[in-house]
């Protein structure tokens, strides 16, 4: 096993999902299954080889620092689930 | 002949010439819409009340000669690009509701050339799938025979396409989401360089991976679509400054004394015998144009799929972390507290491939397996980029099937995401160099469903692959056949 049930649930807490019993047991399985695909890299020799993280052709993309238009408050607010007095509103964090 | 069954480079002809208006031109395709968008689900939104007041601007700067490259031209947005004002979904009920407050620049770009909005199309959940199956808002079906897939992710764009239910559509490709659905349609796809094509607005998946690209009826009418939507966008810091050539140049000047190379290991055990046919074909056509078509070898390919499958899904994992319930998009309501909330608001307002891809992204790239997994997928990125680079000093171009096998039955892969995944394995490699591809039609299996070949050329050689698709469309013969709807 690649990975256990027990990390499976780790890591749905660390990328903020949850998941039924089945759920999780179905993902244990698929997420093996996928992982072990992976091992195929190990038969790559990749010493010494710089990782690619992207493709990109320019490494910094600078401007002049003026003011631009931007979204306003009501544009930047307009598809909040919930919000008030110029804000989003999300629930209690503090007591 | 209907107005919609013709391509955009006869249209503009026609409009040139005064005999048509793009008020008609937008009520044939909408006649051609109502009848047959009910088998075919290509659309998500069909945005028809914009659509004909675009036309009638178009209709006025007509008459006041005043025509530009797709003046009149009505044209589908996948629903992962931003429209101002009209919903954009990512095929997800997380944004089910969303309306962007902005345009994506490749909108901004085809509103200036003058073209119409027909509507956004269907796709696979935040463009995570190879057959359209995972959106939210039902499966679109591949116009050629209505029991299998499209492709994907931006199936409901190909199919629009293929079924005559627009001109001509953009779609995003970060694996080969476009490729796969132009072939498996029968119509051109090409996904850009990395950096040719602004991705501002493009609802994001993989940022280093994702490209915009058009699907068209024809190699000319790509031409004209990445004219129209290629170029540096000050708002997007990896679009590339270089400068946007224009692309019908390249049709006619065909491939005599090009070399065009054949990588040995994208013709494997595995791939159907149609599809390898239809594609040792096109060499022979390929060969009579005046090329030579070399074997060549791009030896880390077997690696492609493992790279790709690590690489998007940990880029995914933070792209979607934005989706909170808070700022836009779906929200659980009745969160214990914000944690609950958060959790409870992803967990109901993804699917489950969506899930999978957030999970396995997360994993790779958590504490104690970074090295093993993303930085070790990152190495042999960087291997499979140079294997093109040394293959691009002795070809002009690489020719390859676009996908392993003709369109698959609906249904037939869902639960089986490793299956899935394979269907990408010749268009992954393309992303994973930054370099451009596209698919064009090169035959038809006996059961009459389309094949398609892909050429790829260096960065910035899109001149080249419409210079190759072209000359081999002009001289393959490749029956023309219409989707019986």
């Amino acid at each position: 096993m690649k990975i256990e049930k027990q990390q499976v649930e780790y890591v749905a807490h660390l990328a903020r999902l949850e998941f039924s019993a089945g759920e999780t047991e179905r993902f244990t399985s698929q997420l093996n299954d996928i992982l072990l695909y992976m091992d195929k890299l190990n038969e790559v020799d990749t010493n010494g080889v710089v990782p690619l993280g992207s493709n990109v052709v320019l490494n910094n993309a600078f401007r002049e620092d003026v003011v631009k238009d931007s979204l306003g408050p009501d544009l930047a607010l307009a598809n909040a689930p919930e919000a008030r007095n110029g804000c989003f509103l999300v629930p209690r964090v503090v007591e | 002949m209907e107005l919609y069954e013709l391509t955009i480079h006869e249209l503009q002809a026609l409009i040139r010439a005064g005999s048509t208006t793009a008020a008609d031109i937008l009520s044939s395709v909408y006649r051609r819409i109502d009848a047959v968008e009910s088998k075919v689900h290509a659309y998500i939104t069909v945005t028809r009340e914009l659509a004909e007041e675009q036309a009638a601007q178009a209709d006025e700067a007509i008459k006041k000669g005043e025509i530009k490259e797709l003046t009149g031209i009505p044209i589908a947005l996948k629903d992962i690009l931003c429209t101002r004002g009209i919903k954009t979904t990512c095929g997800s009920k997380m944004l089910a509701d969303f309306v962007p407050p902005y345009d994506a620049t490749v909108v901004t770009r085809l509103r200036q050339a003058g073209a119409v909005f027909t509507g956004k199309t269907n796709m696979d959940e935040f463009a995570m799938g190879s057959s359209n199956e995972t959106s939210y808002f039902g499966v679109t079906a591949n116009p050629w025979d209505l029991t299998r897939i499209p492709g994907g992710s931006s199936g409901g764009s190909a199919a629009a396409v293929a079924a005559d239910e627009c001109l001509a559509a953009l779609g995003s490709d970060t694996g080969g989401s476009i490729r796969q659905p132009a072939a498996l349609c029968g119509v051109v796809g090409m996904k850009p360089t990395y950096g040719r094509v602004s991705r501002f607005g493009l609802i994001a998946f993989a940022s280093s991976l994702d490209q915009i690209g058009p699907f068209t009826k024809d190699v000319e009418d790509c031409a004209i679509m990445m004219s129209a939507i290629a170029g540096h966008d000050p708002r997007e810091s990896t679009s590339a400054p270089a400068e946007t050539p224009d692309y019908r140049q390249f049709l006619s000047r065909g491939v005599e004394g090009w070399t065009v190379g054949i990588p040995r290991e994208y013709f494997l055990a595995g791939i159907d015998p149609e599809v390898e046919a239809a594609v040792r074909k096109t060499i022979a056509v390929v060969e009579g144009l005046g090329a030579r078509c070399i074997p060549i070898s791009l030896p880390h390919t077997q690696y492609c799929l493992a790279v790709y499958y690590i690489v998007a899904p940990a880029e995914a994992s933070s792209n979607l972390a934005r989706y909170d319930g808070v700022k836009y998009g779906f929200r659980f309501r009745d969160g214990r507290d914000l944690l609950d909330m958060y959790k409870k608001t992803r967990s109901a307002g993804f699917g489950a491939e969506v899930k999978r891809r957030i999970m396995l992204g997360t994993y790779v790239l958590s504490s104690g397996y970074y090295d093993a997994y993303y930085k070790k997928a990152s190495q042999v990125r960087q291997l499979i980029t140079r294997d093109f680079e040394q293959a691009f000093q002795t070809c002009d171009v690489i020719l390859t099937p676009t996908s392993p096998t003709p369109a698959f039955r609906l249904g037939e892969k869902t639960d089986d995401p490793m299956q899935m995944y394979l269907s990408d394995i010749f268009t992954i490699s393309a992303n994973l160099a930054g370099i451009p591809g596209l698919s064009v039609p090169c035959g038809f299996t006996t059961g009459g469903l389309p094949i398609g070949v892909q050429f790829l050329a260096g960065h910035f050689g899109e001149g080249k692959l419409l210079q190759i698709a072209a000359a081999y469309e002009k001289h393959a013969n490749i029956e023309k056949r219409r989707p019986s709807l």
